[in-house]
C-alpha cells in the first residue's frame, strides 16, 4: 500500500521546479546569444544586433525562427543514429547538470516548504563532474557519426582537451571538498552564508576552476573543437537546422551551468553579505538570494564573453603543455598546501 | 640593409620570460583594453536613420538637369558616353519638332538616355565632359532592386522634375 501513499504535493513541486529551472536556463541560454552578440560588438566598437524588436531584444526568436525553418541535411554516409544522438546527447547532458544546484533557500508556500533545488543529493558535486565527462561524448559522436575528416579532427581534439581540463578541474575541487567536507552543494552555500566566501580561501583553486571551466565549455581561448577557421565548425561541420541550434544552445547552457557552478562553490552561492541581518521575511530573503545569486552567474557569463572577445585561440599544443604542465601542477601544489594548512588546523 | 624610415625596430626573439609564458598578465593586460572599449564611442552609423555628412564633390547617382523654364538640357551629343569609361551610357537622338520648344532647349535632344548603374563606376567623367551642364551626380547612392533591368535608369529616372511644374 505504501506505492499509492504518493505525497502529490512533492510530485507537483519538483515537476514545476524542474520545469522552472529548464526555462530558466534555455531562456538565459537564449539570451546568452544576444548577450555575445552584445558584448562583442562594444568590445569591437560596434552597436550590436538593435534592429529586432527594442534593442534587438527579439533577435534570439528571430534566430531560433530561422533555425527550425533550416532544411534538414543528414549526409547520406554519415552514421544516421548516431547523428541524431550528438546534439541530442549535448542538450539533455547540459541541461540535466542543473538539477543540483540550489537556486535558492527554502520558500513556504501554503505551509509546505519548497526547497528551490531540484535535488539536494549529498553527492552534488560528484554529480556534476560525472555528467560533465559525459558532454563531451555529444561533441565526439556527432564529430564521429559526420563522416568528415575535420569534423573528427575536431572530436579528437575534445576528448584530448576534456581529459587534460578534467584532471586540474577534480584536483581544484578536492582542495575545496577538503576545506568544506561536504560533497552537497547547499551544504556548501550554507557555510559560506555564515562565514567568508571560499574563494577568499581557495584563490587559486578558483583560480584553476574557472580556467578549466573554459575549456570544458569549448569556449574560447578553448574553443579549438568548434574552430572556425582551422576545421571549418569542427564537430558541428554537417550540422544544419536545429540540430546545430542544440549544439550551439549546449554551449550557452553549458556556460550558464558553469557559471551558475562557480557562483555556488566560490562565491557563495545564493548568500550575500549581510543576508541574515536584513530582517526580512524568509520568503523574501529566499527570493533575494536567488536574485543574488542570478547576478553573480551573469557576472561570470559576461565573464566569459569578455575573455572570448579578448584572447586568441590557443594553438594545440600550448593547450596540451597548459593543461598538464602548468595547471596539472598548479592544482597539485593546492591540494597539498590546502591538506596541510587544514590538517594544521585539526590539531 | 638601410631601413627606409628611422621608426624600424628589430624583432625580438628571446626566448619568454617566466612572467610572460604564465600568459595571465598578458591576458589581464589585454582584458583591460577591451573593457575600455565597451565604453567607447561607437564608430556604427545606424544607416536609414542616420546618414553620414558627404563632402561637396560626392558623386551619387546621376540627374539629367533642366534650365530655368524646365526644358531638358541635353543635346544628345554623346560626350558622357565617350567620355565613360565603363560604358554605362547610351543614348538616341532625336529631332525636336515645331511647337515643342518648352520641352527642349535645343534643336537636337536625347529621346532615350539610359545609364546602367551596375555598370556605372562613379567617376564623374560624365559630368566633366558634358558641354551643356545637363548631367551632375547628386548626392543620392545605394540604389536597390529587385531585378538587374531596374537598374538601367531611363530618362524618367533621371530626369529632375519640372521647376515650373513644381512651383504649381
Amino acid at each position: 500500500m505504501t506505492l499509492l501513499s504518493i505525497d502529490w504535493f512533492f510530485i507537483l513541486e519538483k515537476i514545476l521546479l524542474i520545469s522552472a529551472v529548464l526555462v530558466l536556463s534555455l531562456v538565459v541560454a537564449m539570451y546568452s546569444t544576444w548577450g555575445e552578440r552584445k558584448v562583442a560588438a562594444w568590445i569591437q566598437d560596434r552597436l550590436g544586433p538593435n534592429r529586432a524588436g527594442p534593442m534587438g531584444l527579439l533577435q534570439p526568436l528571430a534566430d531560433g525562427g530561422k533555425l527550425f525553418f533550416k532544411e534538414e541535411i543528414i549526409p547520406t554516409n554519415s552514421n544516421r543514429f548516431l547523428f541524431i544522438l550528438g546534439p541530442s546527447v549535448a542538450m539533455m547532458v547540459a541541461c540535466m547538470t542543473s538539477a543540483v544546484i540550489p537556486w535558492g533557500d527554502t520558500l513556504t508556500i501554503a505551509g509546505h516548504p519548497v526547497s528551490l533545488q531540484v535535488a539536494d543529493v549529498n553527492i552534488g558535486i560528484l554529480f556534476i563532474f560525472g555528467v560533465l565527462s559525459v558532454g563531451v561524448y555529444g561533441i565526439m559522436i556527432g564529430g564521429w557519426a559526420s563522416n568528415n575528416k575535420y569534423s573528427l579532427l575536431a572530436s579528437v581534439r575534445a576528448a584530448s582537451q576534456i581529459i587534460s581540463y578534467e584532471l586540474p578541474m577534480g584536483l581544484a575541487l578536492i582542495a575545496l571538498l577538503m576545506l568544506t567536507g561536504t560533497l552537497s552543494l547547499k551544504e556548501i552555500v550554507e557555510q559560506q552564508r555564515h562565514d567568508y566566501w571560499n574563494v577568499v580561501y581557495q584563490p587559486l583553486g578558483f583560480f584553476i576552476f574557472l580556467v578549466t571551466a573554459f575549456a570544458e565549455t569549448n569556449r574560447a581561448p578553448f574553443d579549438l573543437p568548434e574552430a572556425e577557421n582551422e576545421l571549418n565548425g569542427g564537430y558541428h561541420l554537417e550540422y544544419s537546422s536545429m540540430k546545430l541550434g542544440f549544439y550551439l544552445f549546449a554551449e550557452y547552457i553549458n556556460m550558464f551551468v558553469s557559471s551558475a557552478l562557480m557562483a555556488t562553490m566560490y562565491f557563495g552561492g545564493y548568500a550575500f553579505p549581510g543576508m541574515d541581518s536584513l530582517g526580512v521575511s524568509p520568503n523574501l530573503l529566499t527570493i533575494l538570494g536567488f536574485l543574488a545569486l542570478f547576478v553573480k552567474i551573469l557576472v561570470f557569463i559576461f565573464f566569459f564573453m569578455w575573455v572570448r572577445w579578448t584572447v586568441p585561440r590557443f594553438r594545440y599544443d600550448q593547450l596540451m603543455r597548459l593543461g598538464w604542465r602548468v595547471m596539472i601542477p598548479l592544482a597539485l601544489a593546492n591540494m597539498l598546501i590546502t591538506g596541510a594548512v587544514v590538517l594544521a588546523r585539526q590539531h | 640593409m638601410q631601413a627606409l624610415t628611422n621608426r624600424a625596430k628589430p624583432v625580438d626573439r628571446s626566448p619568454l620570460t617566466f612572467l610572460e609564458k604564465m600568459y595571465v598578465p598578458a591576458i589581464a593586460k589585454g582584458m583591460g583594453i577591451t573593457f575600455k572599449h565597451i565604453f567607447k564611442r561607437k564608430a556604427t552609423v545606424s544607416f536609414p536613420e542616420q546618414r553620414r555628412q558627404f563632402s561637396p564633390v560626392f558623386r551619387g547617382l546621376h540627374v539629367l538637369n533642366r534650365d530655368e523654364e524646365g526644358r531638358e538640357r541635353c543635346t544628345a551629343c554623346g560626350l558622357c558616353a565617350v567620355a565613360c569609361p565603363a560604358e554605362a551610357i547610351t543614348m538616341e537622338a532625336a529631332e525636336r519638332k515645331p511647337g515643342e520648344e518648352h520641352l527642349y532647349r535645343e534643336e537636337k535632344y536625347a529621346a532615350r538616355y539610359e545609364i546602367n548603374m551596375l555598370r556605372c563606376i562613379f567617376c564623374g567623367f560624365c559630368e566633366e565632359a558634358c558641354p551643356k551642364d545637363a548631367i551632375y551626380m547628386s548626392e543620392t547612392f545605394a540604389p536597390s532592386n529587385y531585378q538587374r533591368k531596374g537598374f538601367i535608369y531611363g530618362k524618367q529616372d533621371l530626369l529632375i522634375p519640372d521647376p515650373k511644374q513644381q512651383s504649381k
